[in-house]
């Protein structure tokens, strides 16, 4: 009994039992669920896909969970920010053209700039939540309109294709590995942001000051030097999420790259565990719930929900979740089995 | 049920993981009287008044209530209201961001045609705090006032609300003498209405001052109820600690009287903010202990955050060890030696979410830096070593620092601070909500530190305490730093007059 009640109450216990229900679903509509095959050495499979395609969702998820720690609020921006630095990336490689063969300058410069755009339209939102002191709903609300339109002009309203084949490896496979490169990515993304949050103070200053700036503040933390560095840092993270939007489609589609990942961000923050009020936080619940989100997606599709129904469903479910995870809830279902409880005793006495 | 009970609690018993926070507890309450509960931190007298009022869910024993029949359970502080119990809890939990009238009615405003009538609301919140002697502008945000004026809010709005029971979980720990005279009137005059009062308090002055019963907690378990008049104080003392102590013994000041010749610290000159304290020279020298009194709003915090940053200053000059300092943020000002344990704890002290480790490590970490985390099993060391020094009782030292009592929850924003080793320790109320006990090794440590050669800054409403511990006093009258006290003019009667006015001028 002991023992039961301490795995029910670890942090990630929902998150995870959430995501084997998902995982359930998914073997019972699609039994070949879990097959991984090789073709010409490369891993296929619908495991492999949801992987794959969870990868964008995966890295925003990161970058979310540390704005969401530190000013208990959201970045709704980063869907736009990924457009905006995958329009960057092609214009460079482009040169200004529509459709190249071969590149107009290096890949490397390219890549770069496109996550320097993602740290500087961080940057931005961070200068308005964490020195102007606007809500962060509102001041990301500025780039999550505007993003969209500053890909565009930098488009110049097309689609650029950047036709190349290596530009199509970060969205695909490296020749002679097995894996997605994009699996490698969010590897090293997690890896590396999981090792500074641990290995220095960062991750204790974050939730102290989500919890209570005014006393992060007395206790000598630079609250809202903080707060900047996690908008800075989900930038960041929009930026090479947007990369791997853009080189599975090789081109720069500023109405459609990130489109509506915002939305999957916060939730999979949310269905990792975390309160979206700030404070305390756990970096792999978020990880989980970006998993369980591309899982519930491609569940969907494997019982032929339209794309454009799909929110709808998606929507149910992630009420249900999210509710079983609520206080109340868990109060809802202490009430119920002490209900229980009183009846057998009544029983007894009787 | 008894004549004249209006409140019975049976064999009361709840837990929390780790922690056995009652067992078996009785409580009896009878009409028009006024009831001391008494006990250490952690003895649990605000669970008793929790699971009372519905914040908690207890888990054995009953409620009964005079004219209810059978066992009563509240479900809700709200439902507790509605059954006439009228609570003011430990931690202030009105709403810092709305006025003081709002606070004063949420949930009763008057209404005029379904619609708030402000002008009305704003009119009687005036005039009940008028009846406490209080004249503030009722329209202005909570936050904008002291803990203390806060404090006397929530009473208002407790007292307001005509109860047969009113419970005042330590009310009195940021008031200074004046307003718990205040507040013991109204006390008296309720009593006289048939009201019955829980009172908890540290202080046993204020027991033998206005308290008919008295109700003792050790440990979770009852000790025994008695009446005022056949429990002496040290026996009282004796029953809360299960072990004879007095608390009244002289501390011995370790006299070497010439602290004017050390080093000085810290020097303030014409050091003032706009709107919170006019600008202010002072000294403070190696191994003194500086007390600053005054009445509520007198400047006495604000004094001393201008001085840490906490405030930033906005005229004059600050100088560390002879050197000029510029303090943009509080960690300049720990860089250069400073701590500053707040008045306000649930608002400025503690990070609730976070550990009893991490709370206490917190401060050292910002001071050594981000990078330098300090490793996993130095934290537990110096973690332990402070549990086990001020003896804070919690389950673990991984317990949520929010989870402890409010005593408890004091000792560890002073370990915190004690940790960093300063050379300039600013203490505001330090012992606010800590039992005598452990207010008596406070007072003690203050003394050691300062021996070691440590300056400390020394803010409280008691100034029985300061008189104790203060080598020097600053004198404060409405934001103005009026005079200082020479450690052999310090007496009881000598500070009430400087405080009131009539003061040499410096
Ligand atoms: N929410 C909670 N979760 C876990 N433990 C708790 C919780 N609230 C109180 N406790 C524990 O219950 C015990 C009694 O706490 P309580 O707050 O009643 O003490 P108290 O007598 O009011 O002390 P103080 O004088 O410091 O206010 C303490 O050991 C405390 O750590
Ligand atoms: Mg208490």
């Amino acid at each position: 009994m002991n023992k039961i009640k301490k795995i029910t109450s670890y942090e990630l216990f929902l998150p995870i039992m959430c995501f084997i229900l998902v995982l359930l679903i998914n073997v019972i509509k699609t039994p070949t669920f879990f097959e991984v095959s090789i073709k010409n050495g490369v891993f296929y499979g619908y495991i492999i896909d949801v992987i794959n395609r969870a990868s964008e969702l995966v890295i925003l998820a990161v970058g979310m969970t540390l704005v969401v720690a530190s000013s208990g609020g959201t970045d709704i921006s980063v869907g736009a920010v990924m457009s905006v630095a995958a329009a960057l990336c092609c214009y460079i490689l482009a040169g200004g053209q529509q459709t190249i063969n071969a590149y107009q300058n290096p890949y490397v410069l390219g890549i770069l700039l496109a996550l320097v755009v993602g740290v500087v339209c961080g940057c931005f939102n961070g200068f308005l939540v964490a020195k102007m002191k606007i809500q962060p709903m509102v001041a990301t609300l500025i780039l999550f309109t505007a993003g969209r339109g500053i890909a565009q002009l930098i488009t110049k309203g097309q689609i650029t294709y950047i036709r190349v084949e290596n530009y199509k490896l970060l969205g695909a496979n490296i020749p002679g590995i097995p894996l997605p490169t994009t699996i490698f990515v969010v590897v090293i993304v997690v890896l590396i942001t999981n090792i500074v949050l641990k290995k220095t103070a960062l991750g204790l200053y974050i939730q102290s000051v989500g919890i209570n700036a005014k006393a992060s503040r007395l206790v000598g933390l630079k609250s809202s030097r903080i707060i900047f560095l996690t908008y800075v840092f989900c930038g960041l993270c929009a930026g090479i999420a947007g990369l791997m939007a853009s080189s599975r489609i090789y081109s720069a589609d500023a109405n459609n790259i990130g489109l509506n990942m915002e939305l999957d961000a916060i939730l999979a923050v949310a269905l990792g565990g975390n309160s979206l009020s700030g404070g305390k936080f756990t970096l792999l619940g978020s990880v989980i719930g970006a998993y369980t989100i591309q899982a519930l997606t491609t569940t969907l599709y494997a019982m032929s929900v339209s794309a454009d129904q799909l929110p709808v469903y998606k929507a149910i479910v992630v009420v249900i979740i999210v509710s079983l995870q609520s206080k109340e809830f868990k109060k809802i279902v202490r009430g119920l089995k002490d209900k229980k409880a009183d009846g057998r005793k009544e029983e007894q006495v009787a | 049920m008894e004549q004249g009970v209006v409140l019975t609690m049976r064999q009361i018993g709840k837990t929390f993981p780790g922690v056995i926070a009652l067992e078996n507890v009785d409580f009896t309450l009878r009409k028009g009287e006024i009831h001391a509960l008494m006990g250490e931190n952690g003895a649990g007298k605000s669970t008793l008044i929790k699971v009372l009022t519905g914040v908690e869910e207890f888990e054995t024993g009953e409620i009964k209530m005079y004219g209810r029949d059978g066992a009563i359970i509240n479900k809700s502080p709200q439902e507790a209201q509605k059954n006439g119990i009228s609570t003011v809890y430990q931690e202030v939990n009105l709403c810092p961001n709305l006025s003081v009238a709002e606070n004063l009615f949420i949930g009763r405003e008057p209404r005029r045609a379904k619609m708030i009538d402000w002008k009305k609301m704003n009119q009687k919140s005036k005039e009940l705090l008028a009846s406490l002697d209080i004249e503030i502008d009722v329209t202005k945000a909570l936050e904008n006032y002291s803990i203390a004026i806060q404090q006397m809010i929530a009473i208002a709005r407790a007292v307001d609300m005509s109860a047969k029971v009113l419970i005042l979980d330590e009310p009195t720990s940021s008031l200074d003498d004046s307003e718990v005279e205040k507040l013991f009137a109204l006390m008296k005059k309720l009593k006289k209405d048939g009201v019955g009062i829980i009172f908890v308090t540290h202080f046993l002055e204020q027991v033998y001052a206005i308290c008919d019963h008295i109700t003792v907690l050790r440990n979770g378990r009852l000790v025994g109820e008695y009446a005022v008049e056949h429990l002496p104080r040290v026996q009282l003392v004796a029953k809360m600690m299960g072990k004879d102590f007095d608390d009244l013994a002289a501390i011995k000041k370790v006299g070497e009287q010439n602290n004017e010749e050390k080093e000085i610290i810290i020097e303030a000159k014409q050091l003032g903010r706009v709107g919170s304290i006019k600008p202010f020279n002072i000294q403070i020298h190696k191994g003194e202990v500086i007390g600053l009194s005054g009445l509520l709003g007198s400047g006495r915090s604000e004094l001393a955050r201008c001085i840490y940053g906490a405030d930033k200053s906005d005229s004059g000059e600050l100088l560390v060890k002879g050197e000029k300092l510029l303090v943009g943020a509080p960690i300049h000002a720990m860089q250069n030696g400073m701590a500053y344990l707040p008045e306000n704890r649930k608002e400025e002290g503690i990070i609730a979410d976070l550990s009893v480790r991490e709370n206490i490590m917190i401060a050292l970490q910002a001071k050594r830096g981000m990078l330098k985390l300090i490793s996993k099993k130095e934290q537990e060391q110096f973690t332990d070593k402070y549990i086990d020094l001020l003896q804070i009782k919690t389950a673990d030292r991984e317990t949520p620092i929010k989870q402890l009592s409010g005593g408890n929850q004091q000792k560890v924003i002073l370990a915190r601070w004690l940790l960093t080793d300063p050379d300039f320790l600013i203490l505001d109320e330090p012992t606010r909500g800590i039992d005598i006990g452990t207010k008596t090794e406070i007072q003690k440590l203050v003394l050691e530190l300062a021996k070691k050669g440590m300056a400390v800054m020394f803010i409280s409403s008691e100034i029985e305490e300061m008189i104790r511990t203060c080598s020097k006093m600053a004198v404060l009258r409405d934001g103005c730093k009026v005079g200082e006290l020479k450690e052999e003019e310090l007496s009881q009667d000598s500070i009430m007059k400087a405080i009131a006015g009539g003061v040499k001028n410096e």
